[in-house]
C-alpha cells in the first residue's frame, strides 16, 4: 500500500493528469515570489559598502548557479531511477531537465561575467568556480547531444542516464571548489549550519528570489516533461484525449 | 586481446601526434625558453589527454564491428574485466609510452629538471586513469556512425580531475613543494577509475548494443 504512489509514478498518464492541476498554483507561486524578491532586491535592499549597486545581480546570479547544480542532481537521479526500475516517466525527466539547466548555467555564468567586470575588472578568469561551471555546462551538452546522437529514444535514454550519472562525480568537485581553492570568487556566503556572512537585509530577498527560482524550476520542469510525455505517448488513447480536450 | 599490439600504426600515431603538437608549439608561440618553460607541464598534460582521447575512438570499434563485443557480453565472465583489460591494453599502448616519452619532450620544452621525475609519475598514473575513464565514453558512443566530436564532448568534462591534480603535481615539483599529496590523489583517482569505470563501460555496451 505505501509503495502504491511508486508504481504510480511509472504511468505517464497517471502523472499528466496528476501535475495539470498544480502547474498554475506553481506559476502563481514563482511569479509572485520573484516578483516580491526582484523589487525587495532591486528596490529596497540596502547598497553594498565596497560594491555599491552592482552587487543586487546576486539577485539572479545565486539562484541560478543553486539551480544549476541542483539541476544536474535531478536530471542524474532520475536518469538512475529510470535505469534501475525502467521507469518511462523518469527518463522524460531527465530529458527535460538538461537544457533547463544548461540554460540556468549560461546564466549563472553570464551574470557572473557581466558582475566581475566593474568588481574586478574583467569578464572572465580561470578561476576555479568559473572553469568548474563551465565544465559543469559542457557536461550538460554532453548529455544533451548524446540523447540527440542515438536514434532509437529508449537507447538514447538509457545511454545518457548512464552518463548523467557518471558526471554527478563533477557535481561535488564543483560545489567546493571554492572552498578548496582560494581563488578570485568569494567562498560560499550562505550558510545552513553556521552564521552567514550576509546581512539580513540582503539576505531575506536573496531567500525569496532562491524560493521563487526553484518553484520556476519545477513548473518549467513539469511543463518540459508533460510535453515530452505527450510526445512520446502520442499514440496512447490517454494522449489523444488530452490533446483532443485540449484544442 | 593483445592481438592490438600487433598493429604498429595504432601505437604509434598518438605518440605522433603528441610529439608533433608539442613541436608546433614553440612556432606558435615563440622559442624563448622561460615561455616554453612555464608552459611546458600544463602543454604536456594537454596533448597527452588530447592523444589519449583520439585514440580512444577505436577501442571498442573493430570488436563492434565484427561482432566479438556481442560475444563477449554473452560471456559467462563478467565483461567487467573484458573492459578492464581493453583499457589495460589501451593504456600500454598509449598511455605508457607518452609516460615513458614524457622526460625528454620536457627536455626540449626546456622544463626545470626538478619536474621531470613528477612528470612522469604524474602520466603513469594519471594515462591510466584517462585511458579507463575514456572506455565509458568510447562504450556509449560505439554503436553511432561518426562519434568523434561527440566522444570528446562526453569525455573531456570527466577528465578534468585528473587534470588539475596532474599538472598541479608538476608545478608543486618545479616550485619545489612537496608534491607527494598531488600523486597521492591521482593514485587514488586512478583507484576508483579502476574500480567503477569498467563497471559504467560495461553497462554503457550493454545499451549500445541494443541499438
Amino acid at each position: 500500500m505505501a509503495w502504491q504512489w511508486f508504481h504510480r509514478l511509472g504511468s505517464p498518464r497517471w502523472f499528466y493528469q496528476k501535475t495539470s492541476g498544480w502547474l498554475p498554483w506553481l506559476a502563481l507561486v514563482s511569479i509572485v515570489l520573484l516578483a516580491a524578491g526582484t523589487v525587495w532586491g532591486l528596490g529596497f535592499a540596502p547598497e553594498d559598502a565596497k560594491q555599491g549597486n552592482s552587487y543586487r545581480i546576486i539577485f539572479i546570479h545565486v539562484p541560478a548557479a543553486f539551480l544549476a547544480l541542483a539541476g544536474y542532481y535531478i536530471m542524474a537521479i532520475s536518469g538512475a531511477i529510470g535505469l534501475i526500475w525502467k521507469m518511462k516517466l523518469s527518463f522524460a525527466v531527465m530529458r527535460a531537465a538538461a537544457p533547463i539547466g544548461a540554460v540556468l548555467t549560461f546564466i549563472s555564468l553570464f551574470t557572473g561575467a557581466v558582475w566581475g567586470k566593474p568588481t574586478w575588472g574583467t569578464y572572465w578568469v580561470w578561476d576555479a568556480r568559473i572553469t568548474s561551471m563551465l565544465i559543469l555546462l559542457f557536461l550538460y551538452i554532453g548529455v544533451m547531444a548524446l540523447s540527440q546522437a542515438v536514434s532509437r529514444e529508449q537507447v538514447a535514454d538509457k545511454a545518457s542516464a548512464l552518463l548523467a550519472l557518471v558526471g554527478t562525480v563533477n557535481i561535488p568537485i564543483i560545489y567546493k571548489s571554492v572552498d578548496w581553492w582560494f581563488t578570485l570568487h568569494q567562498p560560499a556566503t550562505i550558510r545552513l549550519t553556521e552564521s552567514s556572512s550576509i546581512d539580513p537585509s540582503m539576505f531575506y530577498p536573496l531567500l525569496i528570489m532562491i524560493i521563487g527560482f526553484y518553484c520556476l524550476y519545477a513548473w518549467t520542469l513539469l511543463t518540459h516533461t508533460r510535453t515530452l510525455l505527450l510526445r512520446r505517448e502520442i499514440r496512447t488513447q490517454w494522449a489523444q484525449q488530452e490533446l483532443a480536450g485540449e484544442n | 586481446m593483445l592481438l592490438a599490439l600487433r598493429k604498429r600504426a595504432d601505437i604509434a600515431n598518438p605518440l605522433l601526434f603528441f610529439v608533433t603538437v608539442l613541436a608546433l608549439l614553440p612556432l606558435g608561440v615563440g622559442p624563448e625558453p622561460d615561455l616554453l618553460a612555464k608552459m611546458a607541464p600544463g602543454m604536456i598534460w594537454v596533448m597527452a589527454l588530447l592523444a589519449t582521447m583520439l585514440s580512444q575512438e577505436s577501442l571498442f570499434r573493430g570488436d563492434f564491428e565484427d561482432g566479438t563485443l556481442e560475444q563477449l557480453a554473452l560471456l559467462p565472465q563478467p565483461l567487467y574485466f573484458a573492459v578492464l583489460a581493453k583499457s589495460l591494453v589501451h593504456w600500454i599502448a598509449t598511455g605508457l609510452p607518452l609516460a615513458l616519452l614524457s622526460p625528454l619532450l620536457a627536455l626540449m620544452l626546456n622544463l626545470p629538471t626538478e619536474g621531470y621525475f613528477c612528470l612522469f609519475v604524474s602520466l603513469f598514473l594519471g594515462t591510466a586513469s584517462l585511458s579507463l575513464i575514456g572506455a565509458i565514453g568510447a562504450a556509449l558512443t560505439v554503436a553511432l556512425r561518426r562519434p568523434g566530436l561527440l566522444l570528446a564532448l562526453i569525455v573531456m568534462p570527466l577528465y578534468v580531475p585528473v587534470l588539475i591534480f596532474g599538472t598541479g603535481a608538476v608545478q608543486a615539483a618545479i616550485d619545489g613543494y612537496a608534491y607527494s599529496a598531488q600523486l597521492a590523489i591521482l593514485a587514488a583517482l586512478l583507484a576508483a577509475a579502476a574500480a567503477l569505470a569498467p563497471l559504467a563501460a560495461a553497462g554503457a555496451i550493454r545499451i549500445s548494443l541494443d541499438n
